[in-house]
């Protein structure tokens, strides 16, 4: 991919996420910080990345190292960010007795 | 320029999981579909991570002859092209050790976070977050470093052979200023919610540390930052590289400790933006789609709730940045002076107003939070609906330590969402109320937001709490003012009556006084 695609998915995916973002309800802010902290642990891509390659000399070797050490600390952002959303958001309940809908 | 070779079935799963994590945010439009948007994002990450995993799989190709393939590029300085040209298909000799190591990775990482999420406290979520968005920032700097040492691994460099020394391989200049940008996030990012961290999690207190022309140094090391990214491109030396992992430490640092702790809801949320741009930058060089998409979502996330939090504020971004706010309430702390005639009431008065209300607005800050009230402020509550008493919370969008830290702690003491209102919501009704009752809020409902233009957070939208019919202020003395340095009208109004006492003994003590 060129870099004028590349950089059409980004704008494009920022006007996505402005219209998303403005979307989500100020009670759940906080749980929208703690899932997008655990979705940016998408970086764990590029830690596997240099974990997995054949490490070709000292540079190579450091950076497989590098690679394990960022995996680590990707998926505990990965499995933390998300499990402590899912504690969070299955506290937010409705009123026990039937309401009239709203809105 | 060509890229590594792009599989186009791993590239539309990137794609896909993109698309899952744009959907895990749209489902956080309401809590009924919160629990299936989280999920999304679990299945997104899942087809991330898969797809990295199958289509990087460690180990090296291995010829039919017994000829190594990499060997073979080495030599004709091509790309993996020249081993589907063989009469006879490579085979992939998988690297086991590897795979276990990276396993073992993730399987460290799952058993931390996992416990960690189950282990925290409601009340620590402003530190759990920083720390997470400090995870990130480091991962990425881990991860420019290793694109670094090894960038024919990430399909970033091509080989160039010298007349004269050792061939080596040279980064695109377009990836160098990614990979420049990226690491300057990800270390900002780091080195700031580290501080962030220390500063909500009290191991640093929280006034903020101002140094003598931080402003030129703050700036003078920026665009040292910007300076070198761009001679990056020109110079691929290691001590480029580095010079500008530790200035954006630095930097990171600088930009964080002169920020007070009021105004932490900002700093989180800013963080949380920065963790999304160097996913972003990373995501770029990788040329990765779900890394872009989600870098792009949670810049934009993070971008947006720190507007919000400075609009609830009526302050601008670069004012809070420049930092300093807050400073002269530590000065002033204890000097605060009550020479104003104000009411003080019990928990049993308190008790005798609520009982004989018909509508109750409960309105709680950072100090109820502090306190862990929010349990016994529930108890409360339901002993007034038992009374037939009508109990709403008003939430500013500011009150706590991040965006939202409000509504959790409510909804964790099982606090139906429908009795939790905004402040634009909410904010006419505190007229026909009988009774606001204030707990660990302070600044949020000063009246001299609206009125006195000298006051530092003239112009803040605030909870009307001074149009009700009584004001019962939960309070822990009268002597301390709030994270502004301003004192509350509010305190001082006939229809006011102060409760002073630690916020959750006082909230028990009415539970006791409604039986």
């Amino acid at each position: 991919m060129d870099f004028i695609a590349i950089l059409s998915i980004f704008v494009m995916a920022c006007f996505v996420g402005y219209y998303v973002v403005w979307s989500v309800t100020p009670a759940l802010h906080t749980p929208l910080m703690a899932v997008t902290n655990a979705i940016s642990s998408v970086i764990i891509v590029g830690a596997l990345i240099a974990a997995a390659a054949a490490g070709i000399g000292a540079g190579g070797a450091v950076s497989k190292w590098l690679g394990l050490l960022a995996v680590v600390l990707a998926s505990v952002n990965i499995f933390g960010g998300f499990a402590v959303t899912a504690r969070m958001l299955a506290m937010y309940k409705k009123k026990e007795r039937p309401v009239p809908a709203k809105h | 320029m060509e890229h590594a070779s792009v599989n186009p079935w791993a590239a539309f799963a990137y794609l896909v999981a993109g698309v899952c994590f744009i959907l895990a945010l749209r489902g956080l439009s309401s809590p009924a579909t919160s629990q299936r948007g989280n999920r999304m994002g679990i299945i997104g990450m899942t087809i991330a991570v898969v797809t990295t995993l199958v289509t990087h799989v460690p180990g090296e190709m291995v010829e039919a002859t017994g000829q190594l393939c990499s060997q073979m590029h080495t030599i004709a300085g091509s790309g993996p092209a020249l081993c589907h040209d063989m009469t006879y298909a490579p085979v992939l000799v998988v690297d086991w050790s590897t795979v276990g190591l990276i396993l073992a990775a993730i399987a460290i990482g799952a058993v931390i976070g996992l416990t960690t999420a189950r282990r925290i406290a409601m009340t620590d979520m402003p530190q759990l977050v920083a720390a997470f968005h400090s995870l990130v920032g480091l991962a990425a700097v881990l991860v420019a470093a290793a694109a670094f040492l090894n960038p024919q691994a990430f399909g970033i460099a091509d080989m160039v052979i010298p007349l004269i020394g050792k061939p080596f391989f040279a980064i695109y200049p377009q990836s160098r200023i990614e990979m420049g940008l990226g690491i300057a996030i990800g270390a900002i990012t780091f080195s700031g919610s580290v501080i962030a961290f220390l500063k909500l999690n009290g191991n640093m207190g929280g006034a903020p540390i101002l140094l003598p022309a931080r402003h030129i140094i703050n700036l003078t090391v920026l665009a040292a930052i910007l300076g070198l990214v761009a001679y990056f491109t020109q110079d691929q030396s290691a001590w480029v590289f580095w010079t500008i992992t530790i200035l954006s430490f630095a930097i990171g640092f600088l930009l964080i400790i002169p920020i007070g702790g009021a105004d932490m809801p900002v700093v989180v949320s800013m963080l949380n933006s920065y963790s999304g741009w160097a996913a972003a930058a990373m995501g770029f060089t990788l040329h990765n789609t779900a890394m872009i998409i989600t870098g792009a979502l949670v810049g934009s996330s993070g971008a947006i709730l720190s507007y919000i939090m400075c609009k609830a504020m009526n302050r601008s971004f670069i004012s809070v940045i420049a930092g300093g706010f807050g400073a002269t309430a530590a000065a002033s702390d204890g000097a605060a002076k009550v020479d104003r005639p104000w009411k003080r009431g019990s928990a049993e008065d308190a008790a005798f107003l609520m009982s004989q209300a018909e509508q109750v607005i409960i309105v709680p800050g950072y100090g109820m939070a502090v306190a862990q009230a929010q349990h016994a402020l529930r108890e409360m509550a339901d002993k007034l609906k038992a009374h037939g008493v009508r109990v709403k919370y008003a939430i500013h969008p500011v009150a706590g330590r991040m965006p939202g830290h409000m509504n959790v702690l409510l909804a964790e003491a099982n606090v139906p969402y429908d009795e939790v209102f905004e402040l634009e919501d909410i904010n006419g009704e505190f007229a026909q109320t009988d009774v606001a009752f204030v707990i660990g809020a302070n600044d949020v409902t000063n009246p001299a937001a609206k009125t006195d233009k000298s006051s530092p957070i003239y112009g803040m939208p605030i909870l009307d709490v001074e149009n009700a019919k009584t004001v019962l202020f939960v309070k822990r003395s009268m002597g301390g003012v709030g994270y502004a340095g301003v004192d509350n009208d509010v305190f001082y109004r006939d229809n006011t009556m102060m409760l002073l006492a630690d916020a959750k003994k006082m909230v028990e003590e009415i539970v006791k006084a409604l039986d």
